[in-house]
């Protein structure tokens, strides 16, 4: 049994992948050029590999991955959905591809596409400005909370708290805490949401900013929302929506009619820019017209003359990245909204939360639902009875592999004892819906037919289960010199 | 278009099953639903949407081949082709964070390999598998020199690109972390200057390599400095022009952060790119982002999968190390195709012809009358010019005349370098393109 090797390992000394152009001025040794000191000695060990030697080793290392194109994949609160072929030729064309310091008026079609993008995003979500300067979702977050702090600094207010709920995606009070914030946690009701009784206790004059998932981890409408908001502004404190299950309400309910102050949208869920292996995402952050001067980055605006340009806002939280933003992303973006346009993203919303709910029907008497009511566009069920029987969500997980399926999000959110969150998204078919649950329903016969082969899962895959902790322990991270793993 | 994927008989199955007659009966409890959006257009089928997208393009001027000879902080590169068509692999663009490494094996073996290639070109021990982009990582690098040292300020060079310094201000607002610049004095940063601003509550000193302006730090003596006062050595070094400067390891730094879109990334007006991170050994446990480490199964087979995850924020919540979660795996991923393509020896060549198509080009502009380098220090690929006149007007007068994008006005930056245009070179300008350039500025200074 031999290793998947590393291109470190099928090198050679010699081998060649690329050719450059001759130079046609004149050479001259570096030491006329460069002072000795600054001069690498050796070069890096890099590979020596020719082209094919490249293209066959990724080729083949590709194949190992599971991916949306190959399988059904339900990772709950990621929003796996088809990411259509069209947008990526769309930011393809050439004539994209300028230096982000472009004159002006040479990046007429970029700025009007980016403008018509910002458009688009303050209508869905009910927000009066936009920015799409943040790197990624995360980013986003910590924008949006960058804005409150100069929005309540600017009222004369150094205010120290972010209240966040338990069921929360990490990112929130990481988020909080890099914008300087103290983190308080409020506790989900049994009903799997945030109770107005209970915010109310941790809501006081110190507290910047309530920042809310909805539907939230659990897949559930906060219904409380009108109220919710009430009690926010009540203090003097701002709303945020952490947009990341959006592809629930686009074009049935907008954010900012229910009182959220500031949204950040992730581009590669909702609006199905590739996710890349994990990025590169974007994450514009949207905000009511009281924020909309403290934007990070650059907003695109229309002149009088019809021209588009980039103005800083006036009390810019400053930049969070260099440059504009991810264009190259921005514009499939752009393009999947002009595809589907306002109704196409309601019949998606609607189709996703049709999926879910599918999905639920079928497996609540099998996996105890965590709160057992209609979900949004993800379920989230419990192993706990699968537990007792010997087997965990993360056996039930492994084992779905060996069926040809990735498994949805387990252990999260953090507050369900052995959680499987899953999201069908609403390019799933009801074909691959019903697969999916009877795979399920047939790794939960399994547990008491043949317990270990639900254990030792997965049997089908490249590698087996991996032993992480030793992994940590004594971390290797890089391939040695020497070409010794161990 | 509509992308959704049962026919209608198959909803109508599903609504039977979950026992309701429309899904708007599942929606009872959100208030204030809208009928639509009307400010998004009507969805448009495949052909429109590419009519309507293109005609955007054809909107956009673009300088064309050899004609943008704008750098500051992204660099026209040429790719290899294998790259676009690899990243471009479904396997690769439509998967996700390797949550599930049994199944993620290609993504994960990539990572681990861009991590090596990035230590070795370092010169340090270990990295991450991306950032952001360069400005964000440097922030972050600040961020972890805080965190590792308990101090709570920062020195950095003058030098840095704008933006860089704006993101770190950004950044650091958050801890309240207090930021000093070592003014740059003849396009370098001077190490009285560094010295003046270092105490026992500096974190870490930046410095940029090359700087903004193009010109070579001396990366030692800086290394030297920040160690005596017992901070942190941070470098944020071009990884392509590593090819060929000595590495930050090599010369005393403890974290490496840059951003890889010198290594073929498109320009594709600012982003998106990726950021790196290498660290000495010891601050492993405090690093931001992703970390894919090498693991066995039961079988004894090798694996990769991520590692040290308990610094994460989906573990360690508001004590995480960072806030990162999805970053720019597949950008990564094509700055490790592109260092394989190239390899050892290519990296350096490309390195090398930047250099010298850079001084030839430097050699040439300065025989237009009235045309002097700035600065007189060591460069890479990037030099400023005083000119005899305002830079704006002369890009405008050369854009207009020639299509030519002859640099960037410093103006932009610095009221005081409205004179100064810093042009850069990389090995995509021939001779030829050169000489246009020369052309063009001779006639826009006449």
């Amino acid at each position: 049994m031999t290793d998947i090797p590393l291109i470190f390992e099928i090198s050679q000394p010699g081998r060649r992948g690329w050719q450059l152009p001759a130079l046609d001025v004149e050479d001259a040794p570096l030491e006329e050029m460069l002072p000795a000191g600054q001069v690498r000695a050796e070069p890096a060990e890099l590979p020596e590999v020719t082209e094919l030697d490249v293209v066959r080793h990724f080729t083949r290392i590709s194949a190992l991955n599971m991916c949306i194109d190959t399988t059904f994949y339900p990772l709950g609160s990621c929003t796996m959905k088809y990411n259509p072929r069209v947008t990526e030729k769309c930011a393809r064309l050439p004539a994209f591809d300028l230096h982000p310091y472009a004159p002006t008026e040479c990046s007429q079609g970029t700025l009007e596409l980016l403008h018509g993008l910002q458009q688009m995003l303050c209508e869905l979500c009910g927000m009066h400005a936009f920015t799409l300067h943040p790197a990624a979702g995360a980013q986003g977050e910590f924008a949006g909370i960058l804005v409150a702090r100069a929005w309540h600094e600017a009222r004369g207010e150094r205010r120290s708290k972010v209240v966040i709920p338990d069921s929360a995606h990490g990112t929130n009070p990481a988020s909080a805490r890099l914008g300087g914030y103290q983190v308080v946690t409020v506790r989900s009701d049994g009903r799997g949401r945030t109770s107005p009784s209970a915010l109310r206790e941790v809501m006081d004059g110190d507290v910047a900013l309530f920042m809310l998932t909805n539907p939230n981890t659990l897949g559930l409408f906060e219904d409380g929302i009108l109220e919710i908001a009430e009690i926010v502004h009540d203090v003097g404190a701002l709303l945020y929506l952490d947009g990341a299950n959006l592809n629930a309400l686009a074009g049935i309910v907008r954010p900012g009619d229910l009182g959220f102050d500031i949204v950040h949208v992730n581009t590669h869920k909702t609006l199905s820019t590739p996710h890349g292996g994990g990025g590169p995402g974007a994450g514009p952050v949207g905000v009511t017209e009281r924020l909309a001067d403290f934007l990070p980055g650059w907003v695109v605006e229309k002149g009088v003359d019809n021209g588009f340009r980039l103005r800083r806002p006036e009390r810019s939280v400053g930049q969070l990245r260099s440059f504009f933003g991810s264009t190259g992303v921005l514009i499939r973006a752009y393009a999947y909204l002009r595809a589907l346009g306002g109704r196409g993203l309601r019949e998606n919303s609607l189709t996703a939360i049709l999926n879910a709910n599918y999905l639920r029907s079928r497996l609540r008497e099998t996996f105890a639902p965590h709160v057992d009511e209609p979900c949004m566009h993800e379920c989230v069920l419990s192993a706990k009875s699968q537990k007792k029987r010997g087997a965990r969500a993360l056996d039930i997980a492994k084992r779905l592999l060996d069926y040809g399926f990735h498994p949805p999000t387990v252990y999260f959110p953090l507050i369900v004892e052995e959680a499987l969150m899953i999201e069908p998204t609403e390019t799933e078919s009801k074909t691959t819906l019903d697969a999916f649950v009877d795979a399920l329903l047939a790794i939960d016969r399994e547990i008491d037919e043949c317990p270990d082969v639900v254990r030792g899962a997965p049997h089908s895959t490249p590698v087996g289960r991996l032993d992480e902790v030793s992994a940590a322990r004594r971390p290797v991270l890089t391939m040695p010199v020497n070409g010794a793993m161990e | 278009m509509d992308w959704t994927g049962s026919s209608p008989d198959e909803r109508r199955q599903m609504l039977a099953a979950i026992g309701v007659d429309s899904v708007e009966a599942l929606l009872a409890a959100i208030p204030r639903c809208v009928e639509g959006l009307p400010g998004i257009p009507d969805g448009l089928d495949e052909a429109s949407l590419l009519r309507h997208v293109s005609d955007l393009a054809q909107r956009n001027r673009p300088a064309g081949p050899g004609k943008c000879f704008i750098g500051a902080g992204a660099y026209e590169h040429a790719a290899p082709a294998v790259v676009e068509a690899l990243i471009s692999r479904g396997e690769f663009s439509t998967t996700y964070t390797p949550y599930q490494p049994e199944v993620s094996q290609g993504t994960l073996i990539a990572g681990f390999e861009f991590q090596t290639l990035i230590a070795r070109l370092t010169g340090l021990d270990v990295a991450n598998s991306s950032m952001y982009d360069g400005a964000s990582a440097a922030a972050e690098a600040a961020l972890l020199a805080i965190r590792y040292t308990g101090r709570t300020a920062v020195v950095v060079s003058g030098a840095m690109h704008p933006e860089w310094l704006c993101v770190l201000r950004t950044y650091l607002s958050g801890v309240g972390a207090e930021i000093r610049i070592a003014a740059s004095e003849y396009g370098r940063t001077p190490l009285g200057q560094v010295e003046a601003c270092l105490d026992g509550n500096v974190a870490c000193f930046l410095i940029q390599q090359p700087n903004f302006l193009g010109q070579l730090e001396d990366l030692r003596a800086a290394a030297e400095a920040a160690h005596a006062a017992g901070s942190l050595f941070v470098a944020a070094c071009n990884p392509l022009a590593l090819g060929i400067l000595a590495s930050p390891g090599e010369c005393g730094a403890d974290i490496a952060v840059g951003d890889v879109q010198p290594l073929g990334i498109p320009l594709s007006f600012g982003g998106p790119y990726a950021g790196y991170m290498a660290v000495r050994e010891p601050l492993v446990r405090q690093m931001p982002g992703r970390l894919v480490g090498m693991a066995r199964d039961a079988q004894g087979r090798r694996g990769f999968t991520l590692t040290l995850q308990t610094r994460e924020q989906h573990i360690r919540r508001e004590r995480a190390t960072s806030n990162i979660c999805t970053n720019q795996a597949l950008v990564a991923l094509a700055a490790t195709i592109y260092l394989c393509a190239l390899g050892k020896h290519g990296l350096r060549e490309v390195a090398r012809h930047n250099v010298v198509r850079a001084h030839r080009a430097a050699e040439r502009l300065q025989e237009i009358p009235g045309v002097r380098l700035a600065f007189d220090g060591p460069y890479f690929n990037e030099f400023v010019l005083r000119l005899p006149r305002k830079a704006r007007d002369v890009c405008r007068h050369v854009r207009e005349r020639s299509g030519i994008w002859p640099g960037l006005d410093l103006g932009r930056f610095w009221p005081d370098m409205a004179d100064c245009l810093m042009v850069c070179v990389t090995e995509t300008k021939t001779r030829e393109d050169v000489e246009a350039l020369r052309a063009a500025l001779e006639d826009a200074l006449q």
